[in-house]
């Protein structure tokens, strides 16, 4: 052994170089610029759009860094700055639709939006703008309907599973399924609902009821994991505590651990009402559609803001622009919803989080 | 050739938090130096600063200089890459590559720098390597397996194999005993006492008597005060350190007194 | 624990809590297997006339297997494509956030991709056919022009961009958030001590993302790539919007004929079914139920197996 190593006494390094040609700092900022000049002038010349002179630009940054650096640096070098450049690429590809989308949203949208598009239903409205009041009012019933369902049902069940279940099979049976059900197609929901509402009251029938229904079914699945997730976060230590002090594990549950968990189970009720609140293909199964507001949920068919803006943009009446432009109105307040609560629920996360412990 | 390091007003930064100040110490080719000192002053994050691994972690940064071989470390044109490559690191614990086997461990370093071996080469260049890490009887017949499949303290050592493999001059050892048991430490320190001829070790520990006993020379690292940046508070030949310290910290650190 | 609690407080009080409560919450979970149980039962109920509906039923198709294959085809054709684009999309956006870009800017990607996961179908069906379908008109132009010879390719090109490759992009945005935020949480968790290790011994960022990353998140990518295929498999309105569609089985991508798929085939004529009709839609659902189910259930499996106890 010290034998080998005495052999070895001689470094076979002989110097020691650290040094390696490197590219500037500033080289991807001057690479982009160069990409995205040419890329603009190319297309000027020969009169491009701005998306091809957008991807040109791209492909050419992602050619000529690498090149440049596989020159200056080595093939190691100008691999990871490929990959880089590719990730990079990525991100802007990602966030090209939502910027588009949130875009054209506000561009078609805003101008829409009045006193009248957000008071007046489209109850015997023809060939004039009218407005999505019985949208919006179908939509908040059928939501807060959804909610009550699915809320006492899926904060209970998540208590079952974290305070109760223990490592049951029944337990694990229950956390698969609910895993599985997340990914029920929203149509299957609606089609049960459906199917359920013609079994008990008869063939065809359309009611809000049923709309509530599948929406509860899509809501359940994701109010359990949150919740789940939540009462996991709560301390063990805290529960022994309360039976410390001869506290019924009831009592527990329902003075101790929920409360210190109810900043991330409102958080996540949030965000699981903003999912379906913009759900359309069971509402349109189940809920129908209709130009005159419905305050009844045990009756008739009553129209959504989804469900409102997919009729009205593929419905080809007399005068298909008005009700085009109807639908992007409605999509913009559908948006501006779906935001706010999002929003909500990140403000109510990070202002009720503190007593959760970390 | 033989590799020291130079290290001045070397200046330790978390984002805007200054975690250590002012080192200022050489460190000698071709010897044992250890680092001591209570937890939190700011030793492992010195030791991570000589290979810049340190700035792995977002917004770490330094002020200052370490030169090794007439070249600052920190210089713009230098790569840190190319220091790691020179500088090896065996961490505090054992981390071989979990889908690798033994032999790919060992390789993964030359692998990775493009001038990998192929056929009886490479089993040279593992079975050289596994030797230096005083590993090579132990897995000599299952060079396939996974480098996982082995204990704790022959992971540590595969680790060393693996870092001395690609030849550096300079081997940083984060305390690379902390997570074995005696016997497996015991084994890794003759490693070490046979590695001092071929490469400049630094080595950060908490066990005062393994400083001791590996080390030529010892740096102490203490914080200046509560919630003030660790700082190096004497650094002299082991011999001395132990037995008649400068510093009267130093002397009640080493005596049990605190940390 | 529980002798704990038996041993405190008062008796008669807890004999009566206790078990209500468990009993409570047991119900509600028992509830949801009832809700899932019941799902099939009835898709099933009514659906079975449909199964054997004659072809005035069937939109003009004598047996109900030739009646939905067209649309199995379409539906997976559509969901594949969207996942070619989504997952290698998904794959460097969840690098982006966990290795390569500064913590700020990765807490801002993050952010944006769930905010992608927020916008209802309905609006990327709004988009996808008001503004996305007419922007690639010339885009499929100048593919058929210039690459025909690849069948997918083949003409008539389509003049309203209304088409499969349409769809399959609209499909791609939706499901990548769901891709993204299941590889971030799997990317992240890659050990720190071997990526370390990687970079200690003088690897790029990209050697190390090969030699410790990628490895160690292979599974998790083709769970959270089966998760994002079952969304797809699903998703109707964005489909049913964009798509215009002829219940054709083709694979030209860019051509005025169009594949449909089973979940936008039930929302375009669901109401003006009638009868049988309505049966034979509800057993197509089933069979997309089915589909769904088994690819989910399977995606599930690989998460339990890769990663005991981190669901994503």
């Amino acid at each position: 052994m010290t034998q080998l190593l005495l052999d070895r006494s001689a470094p076979p390094v002989p110097t020691l170089d650290l040094q390696r040609p490197r590219l500037p700092r500033w080289a991807p900022v001057v690479v982009l610029g160069v990409s995205v000049a040419g890329a603009g002038l190319l297309g000027l010349l020969l009169g491009w759009s701005l998306a091809p002179m957008v991807i040109v630009a791209v492909l050419a940054f992602i050619v000529l860094l690498p090149a440049w650096s596989s020159v200056i640096e080595g093939g190691r070098a100008a691999r990871n700055r490929l990959a880089t450049a590719l990730v990079w690429s990525a991100v802007g590809v990602a966030l090209a639709p939502l910027v588009s989308l949130l875009w054209k949203v506000v561009q078609y949208g805003l101008p829409q939006i009045n006193g009248r598009f957000l008071t007046w239903s489209m109850r015997n409205v023809i060939g004039e703008p009218g407005g999505i009041f019985h949208a919006i009012i179908g939509t908040l019933l059928i939501t807060a309907l959804a909610t009550a369902i699915s809320v006492p049902v899926g904060l209970l069940a998540a208590i079952h599973l974290v305070e109760y279940g223990g490592t049951s099979r029944v337990t694990a049976l229950v956390r698969f399924l609910v895993d599985v059900m997340t990914g029920i197609p929203s149509i299957v929901a609606g089609l049960f609902a459906y199917a359920l509402f013609a079994l008990i009251i008869g063939p065809g029938t359309q009611l809000a009821l049923g709309g509530a229904v599948a929406l509860s079914l899509l809501m359940v699945p994701i109010v359990v994991r949150s919740t789940e997730e939540m009462l996991k976060l709560v301390p063990q230590e805290l529960r022994e505590a309360a039976y410390a002090l001869g506290a019924p594990r009831w009592r527990t549950i329902v003075r101790v651990v929920l409360p210190t968990a109810s900043g991330g189970i409102i958080t996540g009720v949030t965000l699981a009402i903003a999912r379906i609140i913009g759900e359309t293909a069971p509402l349109l199964i189940v809920c129908g559609a209709t130009d005159s507001t419905n305050f009844d949920v045990l009756k008739g068919q009553m129209a959504s803001l989804s469900v409102f803006i997919y009729s009205s943009y593929t419905q080809t009446g007399t005068h298909p622009e008005i009700l085009q432009g109807m639908a992007w109105g409605a999509a913009f307040v559908l948006i501006v919803v779906v935001m706010a609560l999002n929003l909500t629920a990140r403000l109510l996360g990070r202002f009720l989080s503190p007593r959760r412990p970390r | 050739m033989a590799t020291s390091i130079d290290v001045s007003d070397l200046d330790v930064y978390y984002g805007d938090f200054l975690a250590v100040q002012g080192v200022t110490m050489t460190i000698p080719a071709r010897s044992v130096t250890a680092l001591i000192g209570p937890s939190g002053c700011g030793k492992s994050t010195f030791l991570r600063t000589l290979n810049r691994m340190h700035e792995v972690v977002p917004g770490a940064h330094v002020e200052g200089k370490v030169v090794v071989d007439g070249q600052s470390l920190y210089d713009s044109a230098v790569d840190p890459v190319e220091v790691r490559r020179h500088i090896g690191m065996v961490f505090q614990r054992p981390n071989p590559f979990p889908t690798m086997s033994i032999r790919d461990n060992v390789l993964s370093g030359l692998r990775l720098n493009g001038n990998a071996p192929k056929g009886d080469q490479a089993d040279e260049v593992a079975e050289k390597a596994l030797r230096g890490a005083n590993l090579w009887d132990e897995v000599k017949d299952r060079l396939g397996k996974p480098g996982m499949s082995l204990s704790g303290g022959q992971q540590q050592r595969l680790c060393i194999a693996r870092a001395i493999a690609v030849e550096p001059q300079v081997l940083l050892m984060d305390e690379p005993c902390s997570a074995l048991d005696p016997i497996s430490t015991s084994a890794i320190e003759d490693l070490i006492d046979e590695l001092r001829y071929d490469y400049a070790i630094v080595i950060v520990t908490h066990n005062m008597q393994q400083a001791a006993r590996v080390s030529e020379n010892t740096a102490f690292f203490n914080l200046a005060g509560p919630g003030m940046p660790g700082r190096l508070v004497e650094m002299s030949p082991t011999r001395k350190m132990f037995t008649k310290p400068d510093d009267p910290a130093t002397e009640a650190y080493i005596s049990g007194r605190f940390g | 624990m529980n002798s704990l609690v038996r041993t405190s407080g008062s008796p008669r009080k807890r004999s009566l809590g206790d078990p209500a409560f468990a009993g409570l919450t047991r119900s509600a979970a028992l509830a949801i297997l009832v809700a899932l149980a019941g799902v099939a039962v009835f898709l099933t109920i009514e659906g079975i006339p449909g199964f054997t509906a004659p072809a005035d039923a069937l939109a003009g198709h004598t047996t109900f297997l030739g009646y939905v294959w067209p649309l199995v085809f379409g539906t997976v054709l559509a969901a594949v494509l969207a996942l070619v684009i989504a997952v290698p999309l998904s794959v460097a956006l969840a690098l982006a956030v966990s290795h390569v870009a500064p913590p700020r800017v990765a807490t801002g990607i993050a952010y944006v991709v769930d905010l992608l996961a927020a916008v209802p179908s309905v609006v990327y069906g709004l988009w996808g056919i008001g503004f996305l379908g007419p922007q690639l008109v010339p885009l499929y132009r100048w593919l058929n022009a210039h690459a025909a010879w690849i069948p997918f390719f083949a003409g008539p090109v389509s003049t309203t961009g209304r088409t499969i490759l349409t769809a399959g992009l609209v499909l791609a945005v939706m499901v990548m958030p769901i891709i993204t935020a299941i590889t971030r949480e799997v990317f992240a968790r890659s050990p720190r001590l071997t990526e370390e290790a990687a970079l200690a011994l003088g690897a790029t960022r990209w050697e190390m993302i090969r030699m410790v990353v990628l490895p160690h998140g292979r599974s998790g990518v083709v769970s959270a790539a089966m998760l994002g295929l079952g969304r797809a498999l699903g998703e109707t309105m964005a489909v049913a919007m964009v798509l215009s569609a002829s219940g054709v089985v083709t694979f030209h991508l860019i051509s005025s004929t169009n594949p449909s798929t089973i979940a936008a085939n039930i929302a375009l004529t669901f109401a003006d079914a009638t009868g049988l009709q309505v049966n034979a839609l509800i057993a197509t659902g089933l069979v997309l139920f089915v589909l769904t189910l088994l690819v989910n259930m399977a995606a599930r499996a690989i998460v339990v197996r890769s990663a005991p106890g981190g669901r994503p």
